[in-house]
C-alpha cells in the first residue's frame, strides 16, 4: 500500500474541515441568540442571567434602605411589597406601620458579641429621600439587563424617577423599553397612563394607554392567565376620573361598577357612582313657586 | 526584635517585588473606573453602587494578597533551605514567626493605604449627597430636621452662612474619620487573617492547601459568622450546643467589615467600640502566634 503524501491528506483535512464548517455554522446559529445579542451580559451569562436579576433588585431595596436591610437568619415579619416597590402605589398609614413591624427583624441581642456587633452595623430603619432615592436606579438597570421579563423593575424605577427625581423623560424612555420587552404587560401600560397623566397633564394619551391596558388584562383574563385583579381596578378607577373630567359619565360610571367588582372598598366607589350619575342627571325643572 | 525587624523587611521587600499587588491593584482600578464611566439615566451624582464595588473589590483583592503572602513564607524558606542559615544567626523560631506575621502584616497595610486612597479618590470625585440633607427619612432624621431648620430660622442669613459652612465642615470630618477608621478595622482583621493562615502553613503540608482551606474559612467567618447563633437556636441539642461553641470561639471578623457605614454615609463609630475591636483583634492575634510558635517549635524542619 503506497503512503498519501502528507501534504495532501493536510488538504483533504482542510477540506474536511471547511465543509463541515460552513454546514454546521448556520444551524449553530438557530441554537442560541447569545451571540446576536448586544447586550454583554447575556452573551456572558446566557439565560442563567435572570437568576441574578432577583439579587439585584433586591440590592436596590437594601439600598432604598441605606443598607439596614434582614438576612435570610433573620426572622422578618412577611410584608407582601418592599417600601421601595410599594412606594408607586397609593398607600395609608396602616401600610407604613406594617412595613415599619416588619423591618423591625433586628430585636434584641441574644449574647454580648451580637451586642457589640452592633456598634459595627447600621441598625436604624430608615429611607432614602431628598432625592438621594437616585442611588437605587443603577440596581434596577441592572436587573432590567438581567431579565428584561421582570415587570416591577420598570414600574419601580419608572415611579422613582418620574416622582422623585423629576426624571419623566428617562421614566417614559426605561417603560417603553419595558414595553418593548413585554408587549402584553398591562403594569408597564398603567404606570405609562400615570406618567402621561399625573407629569405630562396629558390625559388624551393617558386615556389612550389605559385603555390598551384594560384590554391587555381583559386577554389575559381570558387566556386564564390569572392577572391582578387589584390592577384591573386600579385601571378602571383612574380611566374613570379621565373620562369624566372628559364629560363622559356614561362611561366613568361603566368603569367605575368594573373597579367595583374587585375594589376593597367598594362603599367608596359607589359613592363616586353616585355623584357622577347626580352630576350627569339632566338639571330637574324648578320647583314651582307657591302661589299666593 | 532588630531580628524580627529584618525578617519582616525581607517579607514587605517580597511583596512589592512580586506582582501580585500591582495586578489586584490594576484590575480593581480598572472596573472601578469602568463602571465609573457608566450613566445611568442621566444621572452623574449615583455614587453609593460605585463605593459598593470598588470596597467589594478592595475586600477580595486584600483578602488574596494577605492570604498568599502569608501561605508561601514558611513552606518558601523550607523548601529553599534558607530556613536552616536563618535560625542559625541566632533567630529564634518566635522571632522567625513575629518577624514573619509582622512582615506581611506591614505588606496588607501598606497595600490597603494604596487602595483606600484611590477609594477616596474615586468616591470624592463623585460628589456627595447635598450636606444640608442626610438624605434620609426616619422619625428620628424627621425631628432633626425640624429642629435643625428651626435653629436656622433663629440664626438669620448670615448666622445660617456660618453654621451652613461648620456643618459642611464636620460632615466632611466625619466622612475622613469613616474612610479612617474602615481602614484600620480593615487592617487589624487581617492581622487576624495572617495569623490565621501562618498557623495553616505549619499545620497543613502544602501551601495550596493552606491558601484553599483559609480563603474558604475566612470567607465563611465574614459571611456566616455573625449568624451562628442565630442557627443554632434553631438546633436542637447537642447540635445546638456544638454551633453556639463555635459561635463564641471564632474570631468574628464581620466585625470589622464596615463597608456600609462608608456606602451609606453613616456616622462614624465610637472610638471606645473601635479600641475594644482593637483589643479583641490583637488578643486573638496573639494566640494564633502563640499557637503557631508552639506547633513550629517542635517541627521538623527537613522536608
Amino acid at each position: 500500500m503506497t503512503r498519501a503524501a502528507p501534504h495532501l491528506v493536510l488538504a483533504l483535512l482542510l477540506a474536511v474541515c471547511f465543509t463541515l464548517a460552513t454546514t454546521i455554522q448556520p444551524r449553530t446559529r438557530a441554537w442560541s441568540d447569545r451571540a446576536k445579542s448586544g447586550n454583554v451580559l447575556k452573551m456572558l451569562l446566557g439565560d442563567g442571567r435572570r437568576m441574578f436579576a432577583n439579587h439585584f433588585f433586591e440590592q436596590a431595596d437594601i439600598s432604598f434602605h441605606s443598607g439596614y436591610y434582614p438576612s435570610i437568619f433573620d426572622q422578618r415579619e412577611p410584608a407582601g411589597k418592599s417600601a421601595m416597590a410599594s412606594g408607586k402605589d397609593e398607600h395609608d398609614a396602616h401600610d407604613e406601620a406594617a412595613h415599619a413591624k416588619a423591618m423591625a427583624f433586628l430585636g434584641q441581642p441574644r449574647d454580648w458579641i451580637e451586642a457589640f456587633g452592633r456598634h459595627f452595623r447600621i441598625t436604624e430603619h430608615t429611607h432614602l429621600a431628598h432625592g438621594q432615592e437616585r442611588e437605587i436606579l443603577p440596581w434596577l438597570r441592572l436587573s432590567a439587563e438581567l431579565d428584561p421579563q421582570r415587570i416591577d423593575t420598570y414600574t419601580v424605577a419608572a415611579y422613582w424617577l418620574r416622582e422623585k427625581l423629576g426624571k419623566v423623560k428617562e421614566a417614559e424612555e426605561f417603560l417603553r423599553e419595558g414595553q418593548r420587552n413585554n408587549p402584553n404587560s398591562y403594569e408597564i401600560l398603567f404606570e405609562l397612563g400615570r406618567l402621561y397623566r399625573e407629569s405630562l397633564q396629558n390625559n388624551v394619551r393617558a386615556r389612550h394607554v389605559w385603555e390598551f391596558a384594560l384590554r391587555k388584562w381583559n386577554e389575559q383574563d381570558s387566556g386564564g392567565a390569572k392577572p391582578d385583579p387589584f390592577q384591573r381596578e386600579q385601571i378602571a378607577v383612574n380611566l374613570a376620573r379621565v373620562e369624566e373630567e372628559a364629560g363622559r359619565f356614561a362611561r366613568a360610571i361603566e368603569l367605575l361598577e368594573l373597579g367595583k367588582q374587585t375594589s376593597p372598598n367598594p362603599a367608596a366607589l359607589q359613592k363616586q357612582i353616585d355623584e357622577i350619575r347626580q352630576k350627569s342627571a339632566p338639571p330637574s325643572s324648578a320647583p314651582n313657586a307657591p302661589a299666593y | 526584635m532588630n531580628n524580627v525587624l529584618a525578617i519582616s523587611g525581607i517579607v514587605i521587600k517580597e511583596l512589592y517585588r512580586r506582582k501580585d499587588f500591582y495586578v489586584l491593584f490594576v484590575l480593581t482600578a480598572l472596573i472601578t473606573l469602568v463602571l465609573g464611566s457608566v450613566s445611568f439615566f442621566n444621572d452623574a451624582k449615583i455614587v453609593r453602587y460605585l463605593k459598593e464595588i470598588c470596597l467589594l473589590l478592595i475586600w477580595v483583592a486584600s483578602l488574596v494578597i494577605a492570604i498568599s503572602t502569608a501561605a508561601r513564607q514558611i513552606p518558601a524558606e523550607r523548601e529553599n533551605r534558607t530556613i536552616f542559615p536563618l535560625l542559625a544567626k541566632p533567630v529564634t523560631r518566635g522571632q522567625f514567626i513575629l518577624g514573619k506575621f509582622l512582615g506581611c502584616w506591614l505588606a496588607c497595610g501598606v497595600a490597603l493605604v494604596v487602595f483606600y486612597l484611590f477609594f477616596g479618590v474615586v468616591s470624592e470625585s463623585r460628589g456627595r449627597s447635598d450636606s444640608s440633607t442626610t438624605g434620609l427619612t426616619s422619625s428620628a432624621a424627621t425631628e432633626g430636621h425640624a429642629a435643625s431648620a428651626k435653629a436656622d430660622d433663629h440664626e438669620g442669613a448670615a448666622g445660617g452662612d456660618e453654621h451652613h459652612d461648620d456643618h459642611a465642615g464636620t460632615e466632611h470630618f466625619s466622612v475622613l474619620l469613616n474612610y479612617v477608621q474602615a481602614l484600620g478595622l480593615h487592617w487589624l482583621m487581617l492581622g487576624v487573617v495572617t495569623a490565621i493562615v501562618l498557623l495553616g502553613s505549619v499545620v497543613f503540608s502544602a501551601p495550596s492547601s493552606n491558601i484553599t482551606i483559609s480563603f474558604i474559612g475566612i470567607i465563611g467567618i465574614l459571611l456566616l459568622g455573625e449568624h451562628l447563633n442565630k442557627v443554632a437556636l434553631r438546633q436542637q441539642q447537642p447540635v445546638q450546643g456544638i454551633l453556639y461553641t463555635t459561635y463564641f470561639l471564632l474570631p468574628h471578623l464581620e466585625w470589622f467589615d464596615i463597608r456600609d457605614r462608608v456606602i451609606y454615609d453613616q456616622p462614624p463609630i465610637a472610638f471606645v467600640d473601635c479600641g475594644l475591636a482593637a483589643l479583641y483583634a490583637i488578643a486573638y492575634t496573639g494566640l494564633l502566634l502563640f499557637v503557631t510558635w508552639f506547633v513550629f517549635r517542635r517541627k521538623t524542619l527537613t522536608l
